[in-house]
């Protein structure tokens, strides 16, 4: 099984990185292991804590459910894309200032899954914010501030 | 300082896909560990082959019960005993296995996917056991020789049997809390390397317990503990679960000394759910002897907790905290307790925030229900009449938890009672609610209150050094499992050394930097760390103006120590900065006089915990068709005396409140007849998501400080938990018009639909 490696590049917050990897490896241990970017966390390999959650094509997707062999022509956006440097990115800081993380293990999961909903929806309710934020667990923070701060976010991000 | 809601100090690299969890470490040349585990509940071993695990290239190493049988099994932690010795778990299964998930064989390989290569072609030949289910039924085998109660015990206090001669009424009920855990979102893992040249096994991975764990572990393995360095990374999520020492942990650190290599290990949440400490899980059968007016003067309870199949590091804890706390906020002079911890063939259970409170607040307060309804007293009035008044403060129930007598050392219950029915409007909402009963529907108001315990003992250090740089370094031996413990540590630094929050780096849970530490568990780091910080800077001030005193040639009396400088009173421009102090105490200087560095060390020591309090209000509406429960309206009201960081707190009792209402609405560990575990996944396991959370409302107060340590505080992590059960089940009760309904959690929605069928006078 280890034989039958592929050979790929894949565009990783506009880097690219080469990789070799057997068709069965995930893009989220590809990301973690031959791209060394661990900001990708997992938390069941199952697609339903979405802590792992990636930007595919601006996208949102679980890269546990998914096999690096398939992501050779897209553009991946991972946390570690999110600041501009050393300034955060707007959804960064607001989970910073409402308390959004504490363990900080759901947290890359969270800020890409509504960094996609907030730059294709940036005018969306309270209440389609919460169901779509309602795709991902966290076990730390009741998820009030979780809201909160994607609220804040929101509000600022706005065009 | 103390009492800012200031932003964490952890937060930027966890932010920014920066973090070190335990996963995110490698080592070179190190192997992978994959776990092969029993598929049956019971039965005994009869071979396994590990011929085809060892033919898949890249496995290099299976191990098998008889490889090692040679190690002790896992002792306990804490309140352990002699009778329980035979019911611990070892590391790798011997003649039996006891639960579906027991570690069978251990695989190491070349890469995580070779090693699971490898696992599934190990073939374990099991003959099975009929598999012991019920703990409350007849007692089981266990090896042959010993049956399946692996421990009994009875606390008492008062004359209970003369108070139920003389009582008025005698309400008597049963209920049950079901089997949940606390499901940290980040898996368990660690990697280990043996350092031959400094002769030393360094473990990462550590949480919660560092020290102690490094002592069970360098025990276990035949090496002094000072050769044993265990390390805490980040950690996803602690809540009692993470952080003991599991057998996985002990394969890790045996096969990095007998295989030579760095081993990780990584499991997956198929393995956690199965494998890591389940919990909860108590039927308790209750009477209360109380008079005419409902004033409780007796409680007698008997108690069954289903421990699993084995006993592990916490003993007989849950069991034990569960009686010593059960009688909760109230008076109740005549009381006695009988628990008895069973062995079933089911995951093993421990801890969970909130540990044995959480299931004897739900039962408590549902007796209390009960009685209200059986005097047709309302049920805030009914507590009222019973609460420990402040002036009865300190309260000693005489019992002991934990090895330490429980004495309550303040509360201002009543207060608390008063503040959320003013909150909520009592008399007008339960207007509103039988209003909205009267057209027909099902919705409802609960209460539960409820004392927790907090700052375990006995001991825990801190040592603050300032550099030349004037950077501050707080090591503690205690942990943080992504509870904020480094901001309220470095809050407490800052506070009293006037220096800038981030100038101050905090270590914890390295061994090898302190020697002597206890953990985050109990409620305890910011307690017992704080306190100990908090003293050091004491230390620390003192000594910084002792020295700057000689430098300034000032008398110490005339300084002060202002924005991280010593300086004369008045006279700003006469200072030295804690650096200048820090670089003119070289070991050679003439101002060390034999102590060099600008350095301080203390170490707080109690017998007691302190015990913070809480009330919990919900309103819940229930769907008769689905049988959902929308939680119109949740309130918390907690008291931990003083809050170093109330935003912090607040963090912590709405997360710890949607883990209470899982285990309330939907979260069970559930078996079938021949012990398969149902809940094996996140599509079965089901916690709440932000869909089902409503917002929540807290009323945190600090009306009574403990007196127990000189800054006043309680433990902030377990009170969102501790009385969701009890909350919701007399919300429900009360939406049925039904008291007594509610006996069992968790309240699924076909539970739900159940009780609305039986209960609800539909229209």
């Amino acid at each position: 099984m280890s034989n039958g490696r592929v050979e790929l590049t894949l565009s990783v917050n506009s880097e690219p990185y080469e990789a070799a990897v057997e068709p069965r490896k995930t893009l989220a241990d590809t990301l973690r292991e031959d791209c060394g970017l661990t900001g990708t966390h997992l938390g069941c390999e199952h697609g339903v804590c979405g802590a792992c959650t990636v930007l595919i094509d601006d996208e949102p997707v679980r890269s546990c459910l998914t096999f690096a062999v398939q992501c050779a022509d897209a553009e991946i956006r991972t946390v570690e894309g999110l600041a501009d440097g050393e300034r955060l990115h707007p959804l960064q800081q607001a989970f910073w200032e409402h308390h959004g993380l504490q363990c900080g293990f759901c947290t890359p999961g969270f800020l890409m899954l509504a960094t996609s909903v907030l730059e294709s929806r940036p005018d969306i309710g309270d209440d389609e914010l919460r169901e779509v934020l309602a795709s991902n667990l966290c076990r730390c923070t009741g998820y009030q501030n979780i809201i909160t701060a994607v609220h804040a976010a929101r509000d600022q991000m706005r065009p | 300082m103390i009492g800012e809601s200031v932003p964490r100090v952890e937060d930027r690299p966890l932010l920014r896909g920066e973090g070190r969890f335990v996963a995110d470490l490698d080592l070179p040349h190190q192997l992978h560990m994959r776990i092969v585990r029993s598929h049956v509940a019971h039965g005994v071993i009869e071979a396994v082959d590990i011929s085809e695990a060892l033919a898949v290239p890249g496995v290099v190493a299976v191990w098998t019960g008889a490889d090692v049988a040679d190690v002790p099994h896992i002792d306990f932690r804490q309140v352990g005993a002699d009778q329980m010795v035979p019911y611990r778990q070892p590391i790798l299964a011997q003649d039996r296995v006891r639960y579906v998930g027991e570690p069978v064989a251990a695989v190491f390989a070349t890469d995580a996917y070779t090693a699971e290569d490898g696992a599934e072609a190990v073939v374990a030949e099991v003959s099975e056991l009929p598999a012991l289910l019920d703990p409350a039924g007849p007692l089981g085998d266990f090896d042959g020789r010993l049956d399946t109660e692996a421990f009994l015990f009875t606390e008492q206090t008062g004359d209970v049997d003369a108070a139920f001669a003389r009582a008025e009424h005698v309400v008597e009920a049963e209920f049950g809390v079901g089997r949940h855990t606390g499901v940290p979102l980040e898996c368990r893992g660690a990697l280990a390397v043996h350092h031959r040249h400094t002769r030393t096994l360094e473990f990462m991975g550590a949480a919660k317990v560092p020290f102690q764990n490094r002592d069970a572990l360098a025990k276990m393995l035949g090496l002094p503990s000072s050769r044993v360095v265990l390390r805490e990374a980040h950690v996803g999520g602690g809540f009692g679960v993470r952080g003991e020492l599991y057998p996985e942990d002990v394969l890790v650190a045996l096969a990095a000394l007998r295989l030579d290599r760095p081993i990780k290990w990584v499991e997956d949440r198929h393995e956690h759910l199965v494998a890591a400490n389940h919990s909860r899980d108590q039927r308790h059968r209750l009477r209360i002897a109380a008079d005419a007016r409902g004033v409780i003067d007796g409680l007698e309870v008997e108690f069954v907790s289903d421990q699993g199949a084995y006993v592990r590091t916490h003993g007989a804890t849950v069991a034990t905290l569960a009686a010593a706390m059960l009688p909760g906020p109230y008076r109740i002079p005549n009381y006695r307790v009988t628990g008895r911890v069973r062995l079933t063939n089911k995951t093993p259970a421990g801890t969970y925030r909130a540990p044995g409170r959480y299931e004897s607040t739900f039962a408590r307060e549902r007796a209390l229900d009960a009685l209200a309804a059986e005097l047709a007293i309302d049920r805030a009035e009914l507590r009222r009449r019973n609460l420990i008044a402040p002036s009865e403060m300190p309260f000693d129930r005489g019992i002991d938890a934990l090895g330490t007598p429980v004495v309550y050392d303040s509360g201002r219950y009543e207060t608390m009672l008063d503040r959320v029915l003013d909150h909520i409007d009592y008399p007008a909402l339960t207007d509103s609610l039988a209003e909205r009963r009267a057209a027909g529907e099902l919705v409802g108001l609960g209460l539960g209150f409820f004392v927790e315990k907090s700052g375990l003992g006995p001991f825990a250090g801190s040592r603050i050094e300032v550099d030349p740089a004037g950077c501050v370094t707080v090591t503690t031996g205690e942990a943080s499992v992504g509870q904020g413990f480094e901001t309220v540590t470095a809050q407490i630094c800052s506070e009293i050394l006037g220096v800038d929050l981030d100038r101050v780096s905090v270590v914890h849970g390295q061994t090898d930097q302190m020697s002597y530490g206890m953990g985050a568990f109990a409620s305890r780091a910011t307690v017992m760390a704080g306190t100990a910080t908090h003293m050091a800077g004491v230390a620390l001030r003192r000594r910084a103006v002792e020295v700057a005193a000689e430098m300034l040639e000032a008398n110490p009396d005339d300084l002060e120590l202002v924005e991280g400088a010593v300086q004369v009173v008045g006279s700003p421009s006469q200072s030295v900065s804690l650096g200048e102090v820090a670089a003119a105490l070289g070991p050679a200087s003439s101002y060390a006089d034999g102590r060099p560095g600008l350095v301080a060390e203390e170490w707080f020591t109690t017998s007691h915990m302190n015990y913070p309090y809480g009330l919990h209000a919900g309103v819940v509406a229930l769907d008769a068709d689905t049988g959902h429960a929308r939680i119109e309206r949740y309130v918390i009201a907690y008291d931990i005396g003083r809050a170093i960081n109330p935003m912090l707190v607040e963090g912590q009792i709405l997360g710890g409140a949607a883990q209470g209402l899982g285990g309330a609405l939907f979260e069970d560990f559930s078996y079938d007849e021949i012990g398969q575990p149902l809940a094996t996944s996140f599509m079965d396991y089901l916690m709440p998501t932000a869909a089902e959370m409503p917002d929540i409302e807290i009323l945190l107060s600090e009306d009574a400080p403990s007196p127990l340590n000189p800054l006043g505080v309680k433990g902030a992590g377990e009170g969102g938990t501790n009385a969701c059960g009890a909350a919701i089940a007399s919300a429900i009760d009360d939406a049925l018009t039904h008291p007594g309904a509610v006996t069992n959690l968790p309240l699924t929605p076909q539970k739900i639909q159940t009780l609305c069928r039986d209960h609800a006078q539909l229209f």
